[in-house]
């Protein structure tokens, strides 16, 4: 036994080792050795520290996880998996989790503005508005990537086409946001359609490279049609929704006005979260409305094995473009909100890595799960803005949880799948996700 | 004509740098099925690392014409060397837990690593361009023809030579490595059948990480060779130029190598041409647009296997 451990620590040691000096040759250039732009050229900063300090911490974290976690015999992650919502222990949790993240996000304005004031609570709310934007653009790519199985890159696209459908509709033709919206969603889903329908043919990762690719183009169109959108400039000044025709103004005939109450911007802004938040809600209801009908079953079909669906006599193409094209249109209500709140749009706002945060969002959350998606958004977007002062790190983090979070649970955070229909109820659990077989086509 | 004749050597020269990295991308997708994400930001990578060690070393344009050959090859050695290190990296952490796993698992932390890299190096070399005064200067005149409204000079480089010939060369060697050594002969039994290649004695993780590794080294020189001709680079050209060189790798038919060569250099064309005669501005929409109509079109490219699918 003592020779079995001295065996354990010495392996362990060399193992590490080998990582610190694989790590050396990672990082000596690369930190080791900044280029600065200096008078007359380039010029290095050297710094020798840093790279110690790099190739010590990933010698210490591979001595530790080979001693307690990779080659020991009782490892510390058993205790940690333990600790984590088993997939029964989660579907008896999930009943009660969805109810209370219900109210909770219902009250959360007057929550706020009890606990912090009106002046307090702003930032808050703004912070609440672009969560839940995340969330609604999460339930809308959760369409097409967690039911239907499509891995969509460029869904901002979509989110790009509603916002600026938005801004031009309204700034050519004075429309209001209320027609604008379900205008802006339909212009979404036609997109959605004309992108889908070549591609839709292709397998999965060239899928995923064609949406990336359109993403780009329609990108690269907005910002060099300059006299459609402004180019890189943007569009500015796009009105603001209004409550039933009430303005959120100042004075005479504005809302405060109307129902007796003394004028200030908050209200403004918990009218903007109780729009977004009936839109996700909408989103919500209507995918697992959706879900039930014969289309959104032949999505999970579709999903799980497309050579079977299509033996049993599935209209692939028909049924993966509706999954793209309903996702597009959520993700071009959700544009228009963008739109109508920030006030102004440029290309800037709709960059491969909107997309990707987004994806993120869908997958950790676990595809296919919209409790996942709600806690991923909330965990990701509020995590980026608590972490604002280490601005820098913050996309790297981003990356470095994605590859980590992927390798340790492949299926995302929240693996449960529910089936969508049982013949007893009472007996429709939740299925982990890690016995699904996935099939190829 | 001049015009256009000129545009074919430019177009030659940046398919070049396209196709170099596009073998990395068609090697792994033959091999293990999946799209390498982060080869573009490999690709960076390595570029990065050809010029801390051009800096480092000091050398300019004033070197004296053997030694600056020598520095060269001394330069490309080291950044194919650490580039390759990365490229492992990437593989072992990213990539290998994930064998087995399903279908979108790796493209989804191949963009992770992407993001990953993007950032790490945007942080720890500063998120401003780097310039470097061009090392090697000077061209070869090949014709003038002179009109009325004024003369026009067809030229190569000595870079541009530089380039299309290394690139020939590793070519060349590649080719051979994949066609006759025991290496490439167990490159090519793990891309017909993995299970049957192990159970024959060939070591397929090391196959796969061996794979990785030259497609890194050969993005190293496609980056040492971009820097060059460029002379500028920061941390966001990989993203464009692994979608291009991606395009190039499926224009060719993925997953052979001839066809990510004849696919890098079409694309690099393409891209000159439409530059040239068109409009700069939509040069990537040029780029992004073949990808799709290749995709839609023919998915198996000029020289691939067209992909049978079973159950």
């Amino acid at each position: 036994m003592a020779a079995q451990k001295q065996d354990l620590l010495a392996g362990s040691v060399k193992d590490a080792a080998v990582g610190a000096l694989v790590a050396f040759g990672l990082f000596a250039m690369m930190i080791g050795m900044k280029t600065e732009v200096d008078v007359g050229g380039l010029a290095i900063e050297y710094r020798w520290g840093a790279v110690a300090m790099a190739v010590a911490v990933v010698f210490v974290g591979r001595l530790l996880l080979n001693l307690f976690v990779w080659k020991s015999e009782k490892p510390v992650t058993g205790l940690l998996g333990s600790l984590m919502p088993t997939q029964s222990s989660f579907s008896k949790v999930s009943h009660l989790v969805t109810p209370l993240l219900f109210v909770l996000a219902v009250v959360l304005p007057f929550l706020l503005m009890y606990f912090l004031g009106t002046r307090g609570s702003r930032q808050y709310l703004d912070l609440a508005i672009l969560v839940t934007t995340y969330v609604m653009l999460g339930w809308g790519l959760n369409i097409v990537v967690g039911l239907a199985g499509l891995l969509d890159l460029g869904y901002v696209a979509f989110y790009a086409v509603g916002a600026y459908s938005y801004a031009l509709l309204a700034q050519n033709f004075g429309f209001s946001f209320w027609i604008c919206l379900p205008l802006a969603g339909i212009l979404s889903a036609f997109w959605g359609i004309i992108l889908g329908f070549p591609v839709l043919r292709l397998r999965g990762d060239y899928l995923a490279i064609v949406t990336l690719a359109f993403g780009e183009i329609i990108r690269v169109v907005l910002l060099n049609w300059y006299e459609f959108t402004g180019g890189p400039d943007g569009l500015s000044g796009i009105p603001r929704p209004s409550f039933f025709g009430l303005e959120f103004e100042r004075g005479e005939g504005g809302f405060a006005d109307f129902f007796g109450l003394d004028y200030s911007s908050i209200h403004r802004i918990v009218f903007l979260y109780y729009l977004i938040l009936i839109l996700a809600l909408i989103t919500n209801i209507v995918t697992m409305r959706l879900r039930k009908l014969p289309v959104g079953r032949a999505w999970e079909a579709l999903r799980e094995d497309e050579i079977a669906c299509r033996s049993l006599g599935i209209n692939t193409t028909h049924t993966k473009l509706t999954a793209f094209a309903i996702g597009a249109m959520f993700g071009g209500f959700a544009g228009s909100f963008f739109a109508t709140r920030q006030g102004f749009i440029s290309p800037e706002s709709f960059t491969f890595i909107e997309s990707a945060v987004i994806l993120a969002i869908v997958v950790l959350g676990g595809l296919g799960s919209q409790v996942g998606v709600v806690i991923a958004a909330v965990v990701m977007i509020g995590g980026f803005e608590f972490f604002r002062q280490f601005e820098e790190y913050r996309m790297l983090v981003f990356g470095l949880l994605m590859v980590v979070i992927m390798v340790w649970k492949p299926r995302g955070l929240i693996s449960t799948r529910v089936p969508s229909i049982a013949l007893d109820r009472r007996k429709a659990k939740g299925i982990s996700a890690d016995m699904v077989q996935e099939g190829h086509g | 004509m001049d015009y256009f004749i000129q545009q074919l050597i430019n177009g030659v020269t940046l398919g070049s740098i396209y196709g170099l990295i596009a073998i990395g991308y068609t090697m792994v997708y033959g091999i293990i099925g999946m799209i390498n994400f982060a080869h573009g930001d490999i690709f960076m990578v390595g570029a990065f690392i050809a010029l801390i060690v051009v800096i480092a070393l000091g050398i300019t344009a004033a070197t004296p014409l053997l030694l600056l050959i020598l520095a060269l090859v001394l330069v490309l050695v080291i950044a194919m060397a650490l580039t390759a290190v990365w490229g492992w990296t990437v593989e072992r952490i990213a990539y290998r837990p994930l064998r087995g796993s399903f279908r979108l698992a790796p493209l989804i932390t191949a963009i992770g690593a992407s993001i990953a890299l993007q950032n790490f190096v945007q942080i720890s070399q500063g998120a401003r361009n780097k310039p470097l005064q061009p090392l090697i200067s000077g061209n070869f005149k090949l014709w003038e023809t002179v009109t009325p409204e004024g003369s026009f000079v067809v030229q190569i480089s000595y870079m541009q030579i530089l380039i299309i010939v290394t690139t020939l060369a590793l070519m060349v060697g590649f080719t051979m490595l994949i066609n006759k050594t025991s290496l490439g002969r167990a490159q090519r039994a793990c891309e017909q059948d993995r299970k049957m290649a192990s159970l024959l004695g060939v070591n397929v993780d090391r196959t796969i990480s061996l794979t990785f590794v030259m497609g890194a080294a050969l993005a190293a020189v496609a980056g040492l060779m971009f820097l060059l001709y460029y002379g500028v680079i920061d941390f966001y050209i990989g993203f464009l130029a692994g979608v291009k060189a991606f395009t190039a790798a499926v224009l060719g038919g993925i997953g052979s190598l001839p066809g990510a060569m004849l696919g890098g250099l079409l694309i690099g064309l393409i891209e000159t041409f439409w530059s040239g005669y068109f409009s700069l501005e939509y040069k990537d929409v040029a780029a992004f647009s073949i990808l799709a109509i290749v995709l839609i079109f023919m998915p198996e490219g000029l020289l691939g296997k067209p992909e049978v699918e079973k159950v």
